[in-house]
């Protein structure tokens, strides 16, 4: 039986949080039974959205709860920013766009690493990126 | 907190293995020690063994990239080894390609990727 597991909530103020987000994760997934190749997704695509807040919003906060819909377990990741909010999200979520000098994969390739994929933004205001996964048996 | 990778020099080659989670300075911090020390040793080649990183994403991707195309730019080769499996799946899935970085699945095999283009100016095991 999977352990019990409550929520992770996290700043993401500089770069060792990104690492510590990526930890948690981890920990969280393998907690809600995730194997290891889905612990690997999981973390990548915090790694991602942590930078990504950081880099482009000075920072956020990201909160980690396991989920359960319809008999599944998941793990929802939360990931929310006052920044300048995404201007072109639809070129952001295809890929090869950076306005950082970066790859232009980070939002684009944790998309396709997750199950659900949800974007709010607003010009000025920020970000919230709600991802999800679930425990596939 | 200070950059303790090491960087070892084996005959024309240069072996680094990362054992600690990168984080973002870390890891520019390690690309311009390795290029710093391919200068010095006047190494032709560098294994960046990789098998100890269990997260890998697109900024170190970048940085992996970059320290292989600077390094091609004087004069070494670089070869990744040891990437992981969920490692190199994750990548795929993401549509990250390490075209134009050199791999190899382990150090063994990497450093004998070498040995073969330079006949055999690399320690054999």
């Amino acid at each position: 039986m999977p352990k019990e597991v409550s929520d992770e909530v996290l700043d993401i103020k500089m770069e060792a949080d990104i690492i510590n987000a990526r930890v948690k994760a981890k920990a969280l997934a393998e907690a809600v039974g995730f194997d290891y190749m889905d612990q690997t997704r999981i973390a990548t695509a915090v790694s991602e959205l942590a930078r990504n807040a950081l880099e482009h919003a000075g920072g956020g906060q990201m909160m980690m709860s396991p989920v359960t819909a319809l008999g599944k377990r998941g793990l929802q990741i939360t990931v929310a920013d006052h920044g300048p909010g995404i201007k072109n999200l639809e070129a952001a979520l295809k890929g090869g766009y950076s306005t950082k000098g970066g790859l232009g994969l980070g939002l684009s390739g944790s998309k396709r690493l997750m199950d659900v994929f949800l974007i709010n933004t607003e010009t000025g205001k920020g970000t919230v990126v709600t991802a999800k996964k679930w425990v596939t048996k | 907190m200070e950059n303790s990778i090491p960087i070892l020099k084996s005959g024309k080659c240069l072996i680094a293995s990362p054992q600690v989670a990168l984080h973002d300075k870390l890891a520019i911090q390690f690309k311009g020690n390795l290029l710093e020390k391919i200068v010095q040793t006047k190494v032709k080649g560098l294994v960046l063994d990789l098998s100890a990183i269990d997260v890998v994403d697109s900024f170190l991707v970048r940085q992996i990239a970059e320290i292989a195309s600077s390094a091609r730019i004087m004069g070494a080769e670089v070869v990744v080894v040891g990437l992981r499996p969920a490692v190199a799946l994750t990548l795929v899935e993401m549509g990250i390609s390490l075209l134009g970085v050199q791999v190899a699945r382990d150090l063994e095999k990497g450093l004998a990727l070498f040995n073969r283009s330079w006949e055999n100016s690399c320690p054999k095991k």
